[in-house]
């Protein structure tokens, strides 16, 4: 990523500016908005005079509704309408003016490259929250013992504070490779050379290189798999414990027979949470191998087709197969998430 | 099924001593109670016994053997937990299997245990349901039976009743004096705030304040001889009332003139030497009774109780002496507002001298 610099100082004020205005207008808009639809639906509706009873019955009726609206317009314009044009365009050709019944997901079936990223996805979806919520949960359960644990969680949060794009690139110069002859400045070639081994183009290898791809989101995801875990973890009633260490149960015991059946639910929801985000991974894979050498996963392709195919009729379909694939995982999470906090 | 023998046992948080000088001998087959208020440090003296909390002075031994760094499990306790401390993802048979499974007893012996337990306890239609679909009186029980089938030499109970309703109280108060009949063998010991818990249910009773032993003794002990001021207001409910005043008469009968006006007599003896001592008297609500004579204290009664069995006033309070409460059997109308003397028989009025019994004085 590269900063420009150079001659754009008075740009830079412009944008600070925008953002500024962009705040204020965002927020006090908000407040006005409430302010002045609530007023006047008070002068409507006023609650005072011969029909005051009728009068408070109707505006409270309608006073919900009005608070929704800036919400329920936002999510119809940015998330429902684009679900219908998506549905309708993936029926259609490149440019959206033929009507072309289901080529396009005839074609998807048949395109290796949509394969190739059906099968990444799979790898993903079944190594991500895994190694995730197991990192996560030895993480939670090892941090509450140490003393200095408080700093340990710390660290190991502070990936979730990253942008995708950040982790990817800070990882892409971990995996970094020079030519023979050149120092390695990569830390993966420079320990595998320092151990003996030959520097490798890891993001090419084909088979693992997608696994590469793969620990960079489990190192931002373990943290956040720690922290709910950990909370979860601490909300286990002591005595279970005490009566387990009665009971005559090893640590070992404790933690698989004791504390995780009782978590069970939250590791499920962590679980599920982390898929739904390994299902929408691009920003890694673009940045780091754009799919090329086999790593190619469904939002990239999507975007691929999208914006240097110029073809919205493909790059909708894709978005359809990865529309159809998360949503029951996030019904179910939902659900899941709901039991829980019952 | 054992002795327990507690040495000068302490309990420090870094400087802080919260019990101190706990000497007990138990014997096979008691039901001991420990009982005070909260923060007396009797839930840490048997967590200590259990293992939970480290024993941070003095020694332990159960069975004659030193336990003061054996685990937990390796003690031959059972412990019964105030929350019942049930596993909530394990039906009532894993529950109560779970100890025996860890001790990898063969499958036999784990279901002849369960089923014997679940039998004492009348758990057997319960023992395929999660603890979630049970009652907080039979959720008690599988705490109580996940001890029984661990055949422990010491159980221990840490205020089990104290999460039940009134009424489910008594009746598993009942169950365990019951269950205790059952197996006469068992060493037990429990933990309570309630006295009236105490009082059933122990052979003896031990009564901790102020991070120490205040005294030790079988309930009825505790009630007619209590060995100081603490004990004697802590046991009995309302508490004793305690009246200050001066000896003016020694002998095997003792007279002693209140601070409030009134003269009371005990069945304690003193010597010529104690004449003119200052006393606490304690006489307990229940041994006043109405008098027509010498009264040890007249008052005007400022609230009575009516229960029914007994009715209970409540005195109007004399300068910056603490109330006095008596209680009168049946039921007595119209006392409210007006004068009453009491008195009691010399048999019944303790006597106290800088908080100590005199009766123990020797």
């Amino acid at each position: 990523m590269t900063v420009p610099v150079i001659g754009e100082g008075e740009a830079r004020v412009e944008q600070l500016g925008m953002a500024a205005v962009t705040i204020l207008v965002g927020v006090f808009g908000c407040i006005g908005y409430f302010f002045v639809s609530n007023l006047i639906l008070d002068r409507i509706y006023p609650a005072s005079g011969p029909q005051a009873g009728r009068n408070i019955n109707r505006a409270g009726a309608i006073r919900p509704w009005l608070f929704l609206m800036p919400a329920l317009a936002l999510l119809g314009v940015y998330l429902v309408y684009p679900v219908f044009v998506s549905v309708w365009l993936s029926f259609h050709d490149a440019r959206g003016e033929t009507f072309v019944g289901a080529d396009n997901y005839v074609w998807l079936i048949n395109d290796a490259k949509f394969r190739e990223s059906m099968w990444n996805n799979l790898m993903w979806l079944v190594f991500v929250p895994a190694a995730s919520t197991f990192l996560g949960l030895v993480a939670a359960a090892v941090t509450d013992r140490i003393r200095w644990g408080n700093f340990a969680k710390a660290m190991i949060f502070m990936p979730m504070a990253i942008s995708f794009v950040g982790a990817a690139v800070i990882w892409k110069l971990i995996y970094e490779y020079r030519p023979d002859g050149q120092e390695q400045i990569g830390v993966l070639n420079a320990v595998w050379t320092a151990m003996g081994g030959q520097a490798q183009t890891w993001l090419t290898l084909p088979g693992v290189n997608s696994f590469f791809l793969m620990i960079v989101l489990v190192w931002i995801q373990t943290g956040f798999a720690m922290v709910i875990l950990s909370a979860a973890l601490r909300g286990i009633p002591e005595e279970t414990i005490e009566a387990s260490i009665l009971d005559g149960a090893s640590p070992l015991q404790i933690f698989f027979k004791i504390k995780v059946p009782q978590i069970w639910g939250t590791i499920l929801v962590v679980w599920t949470t982390i898929t739904i985000t390994v299902l929408k991974v691009f920003d890694i894979v673009l940045t780091m191998t754009n799919g090329q050498w086999g790593t190619q996963v469904l939002a990239n392709l999507m975007y691929d087709w999208m914006f240097r195919g110029n073809d919205t009729g493909r790059a909708s379909t894709a978005a359809i197969i990865i529309m159809l694939m998360v949503t029951p995982i996030m019904i179910w999470n939902i659900r899941n998430a709901a039991k829980e906090t019952r | 099924m054992a002795d327990l023998k507690l040495v000068n046992v302490e309990k420090a948080y870094g400087e802080v001593k919260v019990l101190a000088n706990i000497n007990l001998d138990i014997k096979q087959g008691e039901l001991i109670v420990f009982v005070g208020p909260s923060g007396c440090g009797k839930s840490t003296l048997l967590r200590m016994i259990a293992g939970l909390e480290r024993i941070t002075g003095g020694t332990l031994e159960i069975d004659g053997t030193l336990v003061n760094d054996v685990p937990p499990a390796q003690r031959g306790i059972a412990m019964v937990f105030q929350s019942y401390a049930l596993y909530p993802h394990m039906t009532v048979r894993e529950n109560m299997e779970f100890a025996l499974k860890i001790a990898k007893k063969s499958k036999d012996e784990i279901a002849a245990g369960v089923d014997k337990a679940a039998r004492i306890l009348q758990l057997t239609p319960y023992l395929d349901r999660l603890p979630k679909a049970l009652s907080g009186g039979q959720r008690q029980r599988v705490a109580i039976g996940r001890a029984i089938v661990r055949d422990p030499k010491v159980y221990l109970f840490d205020e089990p009743l104290s999460n039940l309703d009134a009424a489910l109280r008594v009746a598993t108060r009942i169950e365990i004096a019951q269950l205790k009949e059952q197996m006469p063998e068992s060493t037990m010991i429990y933990v309570t705030h309630d006295q009236v818990e105490a009082m059933t249910l122990a052979s003896r009773i031990v009564v901790l304040a102020g991070g120490g032993i205040s005294q030790v003794g079988s309930p009825l002990q505790l009630y007619e001889r209590p060995e100081n001021e603490f004990v004697a207001q802590f046991i009995g409910s309302p508490a004793m009332n305690l009246l200050a005043g001066e000896v003016v008469e020694t002998g095997p009968m003792t007279v002693i003139r209140l601070e409030g006006g009134g003269t009371a007599r005990s069945a304690i003896p003193t010597q010529v030497s104690d004449l003119g001592m200052k006393v606490n008297i304690g006489v307990r609500p229940e041994d006043l009774v109405e008098t027509m004579d010498q009264a040890i204290f007249t008052g005007e009664v400022e609230i009575t109780e009516a229960l029914g069995e007994v009715t209970l006033l409540y005195f109007k309070r004399q300068g910056e002496a603490a109330q006095v409460v008596a209680k009168l059997p049946g039921i007595h109308a119209g006392l409210r507002h007006r004068s009453v003397a009491l008195t009691a028989d010399p048999g019944k009025v303790h006597l106290f001298h800088k908080g100590r019994s005199l009766l123990y004085r020797h």
